[in-house]
C-alpha cells in the first residue's frame, strides 16, 4: 500500500460576478465542494466538461487560485493556509505545466532562461555551467534541439512551446506534476514521447501526478484513478479500467459516447 | 461541390524561411496546396513541421523581411497576396478570411470584455447588423456556452481555456468568412463540446458557402469531416489525398508511422508507439 501524497476535503473557489453598481454581487461557483485523494506515485487523470473547473482545482492546489472553503494536505501536513514564505519549498516539490503554453511563457526571455529560472531560485548555489547542462538535457528529454536555446518563444511551434512549459516543470526534479492538458496541441507522436517520457520519470523517481486532459485514450493510458467533473463538482470518481467500462454517472457515459471513432 | 479547375486558393511552390543572428531556418519547402469553393481541407503532420506558418502566410501575417522571407504564389481568386498590399491584405482579413488562432492568449486582448470584442468583430466585418448585442449572445450560445448575455461581461482571465477557444471560433464565424483557416480549433474543448463545433461547422457549410483549412492533430475530426488531408512532415508535404484513402490506405512511412501512433480506448498498452528518423527515411 503506498502512502497518500495529497489530500483533498472539501474545496471550493468562488469568484464573485459583478451584477453593476450598488447591486450585491453573486458568486459563482468554479469549484464546488470537491474532495479526492492521490498516492505517492500514481496517476490521477481528471476529465470532465469544458469550464468545469478542472483548472481551477489545479490552480488551487498550488495557491494560484483563491480557495473560499477546505483543506489542502500535503504529504499530511496542510498547505492551504501557509504563508507565501513556508509554501515556497512547496513550490519546487509541486509543479504545474499549464494550459496555455503562450500565456505562461515570457516573451522577453529566451528558453535558457525561462528553463534555468527555477534551477536559480530553487538551487542557488547551482554553477552557470551545470545550470546550461541541466537545460540541454531537459530540452533534449522533450524532443527539443538543445540549439535552440537562445530563441524566444514567438519563434516556437505550439507544440513546441508545449514542450518548453514541460521542460520547465521537469527542472527542479518535483515530486508532484500538475499537467494541465500537456499533450493536447501535441502530434500524436511526439504526445506519445512526452507520454512515456512522464511515466518512465514516474517509475524512476515516483512522480505522482493530476493529468488533466480531454482525450479520454491518453487518460486512459496513463491513469490509475480518474475524477470527472462537470459545474465545479466531481460527478464520479474510480479506477480508470472501471470508468471505461461502466461508467454510472450520464455525464461520464455521454462523454465516452461522443469520443470520435476513427 | 469542388470545382477543381478553378480553386479558391491556390498555393504554388510556397517557402518560409526565418532568419535571425544564429542562422537560418527553412520551415516550409515548396508547399502546393488547393482550396475549392466549400471544400474542407485537413493539415496534418509533426509538430514544427509549418502547419501554422503557412496559415499564418496566406494573409500576410508572419515577421517582415529580413526576418523571414516567403516565395512562391499564393492566389485567391487568382490574385497573388504575396504581391497584395498591407491594406488589402487587411481588408481581405476582415472579409474573406478568417483565422481561429491556435493559442486564445495569442488574440484575445486580456483589457477588454469578451463581449467587447465580438461586437467589434460584428460591428468591424457586418456594418448592416443593426441589431449587434443580440447577434454576440447568438454568436456565443452557438458554440455552446452557458448564459451567453452574462458572459459577455466577462473578461478572458476569468473564462476557462476552452470558453475562450470557443469566443475565438465565435469571433471569426460571426464575420462570415469565404475561408475559415482553423489551427488546432478544438484542442481545449472537451469531445462533447468539439462534437457540437464540429456540427455547427458543418452546418454553416451548408447554410453558406464556407471553405475551411482545418489544422489539427486531431485523427477522429479529420476522418468525420475533411474532403481531403494533407500529410506535412519537417517543412514538406509527403502525402496528400482524399481524407478515407490517406486514412485507411496511407502510402508515406510518416503517415503510416504516424497512425499507428494514435492512442485508442481500451487499448491497454504499456507503453504508447512513438515515431523514430529512422522509421521515415525512404
Ligand atoms: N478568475 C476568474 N474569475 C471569474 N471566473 C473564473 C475565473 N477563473 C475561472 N473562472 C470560471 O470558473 C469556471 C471553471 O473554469 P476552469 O478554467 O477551471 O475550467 P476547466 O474545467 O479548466 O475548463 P477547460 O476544459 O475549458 O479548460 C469557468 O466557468 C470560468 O469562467
Ligand atoms: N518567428 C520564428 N522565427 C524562427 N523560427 C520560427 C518562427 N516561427 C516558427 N518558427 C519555426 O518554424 C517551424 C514551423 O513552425 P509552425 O508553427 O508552422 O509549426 P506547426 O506545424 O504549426 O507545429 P505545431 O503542431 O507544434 O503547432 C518550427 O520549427 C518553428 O520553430
Ligand atoms: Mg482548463
Ligand atoms: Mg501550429
Amino acid at each position: 500500500m503506498s502512502e497518500l501524497l495529497l489530500e483533498v476535503k472539501n474545496l471550493s473557489v468562488h469568484y464573485p460576478v459583478k451584477q453593476g453598481f450598488l447591486k450585491a454581487d453573486k458568486i459563482f461557483k468554479a469549484v464546488d465542494d470537491i474532495s479526492f485523494t492521490i498516492k505517492k506515485g500514481q496517476t490521477v487523470g481528471l476529465v470532465g466538461e469544458s469550464g468545469s473547473g478542472k483548472t481551477t482545482t489545479g490552480r488551487a492546489l498550488v495557491k494560484l487560485a483563491p480557495i473560499t472553503k477546505g483543506q489542502i494536505l500535503y504529504a499530511g501536513e496542510a498547505i492551504t493556509n501557509l504563508s507565501l514564505k513556508r509554501f515556497l519549498p512547496y513550490r519546487r516539490k509541486i509543479q504545474m505545466i499549464f494550459q496555455d503554453p503562450y500565456a505562461s511563457l515570457n516573451p522577453r526571455m529566451t528558453v535558457q532562461e525561462i528553463i534555468a529560472e527555477p534551477l536559480k531560485v530553487h538551487f542557488p548555489h547551482m554553477k552557470r555551467k551545470d545550470r546550461v547542462e541541466r537545460v540541454s538535457e531537459l530540452l533534449d528529454k522533450v524532443g527539443l534541439s538543445p540549439k535552440w536555446r537562445s530563441r524566444y518563444p514567438h519563434q516556437f511551434s505550439g507544440g513546441q512551446r508545449q514542450r518548453i512549459n514541460i521542460a520547465r516543470a521537469l527542472a527542479c526534479e518535483p515530486e508532484f506534476i500538475i499537467c494541465d492538458e500537456p499533450v493536447s496541441a501535441l502530434d500524436v507522436s511526439v504526445q506519445a514521447q512526452i507520454v512515456n517520457l512522464l511515466q518512465d520519470l514516474q517509475e524512476a523517481h515516483e512522480l505522482t501526478y493530476l493529468f488533466i486532459a480531454h482525450d479520454l485514450a491518453v487518460v486512459e493510458h496513463i491513469s490509475d484513478f480518474v475524477l470527472v467533473m462537470t459545474e465545479g463538482k466531481i460527478v464520479e470518481q474510480a479506477e480508470a479500467e472501471a470508468i471505461y467500462k461502466h461508467a454510472e454517472h450520464p455525464y461520464t457515459q455521454k462523454l465516452l459516447s461522443a469520443v470520435p471513432v476513427f | 461541390m469542388t470545382t477543381a479547375q478553378d480553386p479558391l486558393l491556390q498555393i504554388n511552390k510556397l517557402s518560409i524561411t526565418f532568419r535571425n543572428r544564429f542562422g537560418e531556418t527553412s520551415a516550409v519547402r515548396d508547399l502546393d496546396l488547393n482550396l475549392g469553393e466549400n471544400e474542407t481541407v485537413a493539415i496534418i503532420g509533426e509538430s514544427g513541421s509549418g502547419k501554422s506558418v503557412t496559415a499564418l502566410s496566406l494573409t500576410g501575417l508572419l515577421p517582415a523581411k529580413p526576418a523571414c522571407e516567403v516565395s512562391g504564389e499564393i492566389l485567391y481568386k487568382g490574385e497573388n497576396l504575396l504581391e497584395a498590399s498591407e491594406k488589402r491584405l487587411r481588408k481581405l482579413r476582415g472579409e474573406a478570411i478568417a483565422y481561429i488562432f491556435q493559442e486564445p492568449s495569442t488574440s484575445l486582448n486580456p483589457v477588454f470584455t469578451v463581449g467587447y470584442q465580438i461586437k467589434e468583430a460584428i460591428r468591424a466585418h457586418l456594418p448592416k447588423e443593426t441589431n449587434v448585442h443580440e447577434r454576440a449572445i447568438r454568436a456565443l450560445d452557438e458554440v455552446g456556452i452557458r448564459e451567453p448575455e452574462a458572459r459577455l461581461k466577462a473578461y478572458p482571465f476569468e473564462m476557462s481555456g476552452g470558453m475562450q477557444q470557443r469566443v475565438m471560433i465565435a469571433m471569426a464565424l460571426a464575420c462570415e468568412p469565404r475561408i475559415l483557416i482553423a489551427d488546432e480549433p478544438t484542442t481545449a474543448l472537451d469531445v462533447t463540446i468539439q462534437k457540437q463545433i464540429i456540427d455547427l461547422l458543418k452546418d454553416i457549410k451548408q447554410r453558406r458557402q464556407m471553405a475551411i483549412m482545418m489544422i489539427t492533430h486531431n485523427f477522429g475530426i479529420v476522418s468525420g469531416f475533411a474532403d481531403r488531408v494533407i500529410v506535412m512532415y519537417r517543412g514538406e508535404v509527403v502525402e496528400t489525398g482524399p481524407t478515407e484513402e490517406v486514412l485507411s490506405k496511407p502510402q508515406h512511412p510518416y503517415t503510416q508511422a504516424l497512425i499507428a501512433c494514435i492512442p485508442r480506448l481500451g487499448a491497454k498498452k504499456r507503453r504508447l508507439t512513438t515515431i523514430n528518423a529512422e522509421m521515415i527515411k525512404q
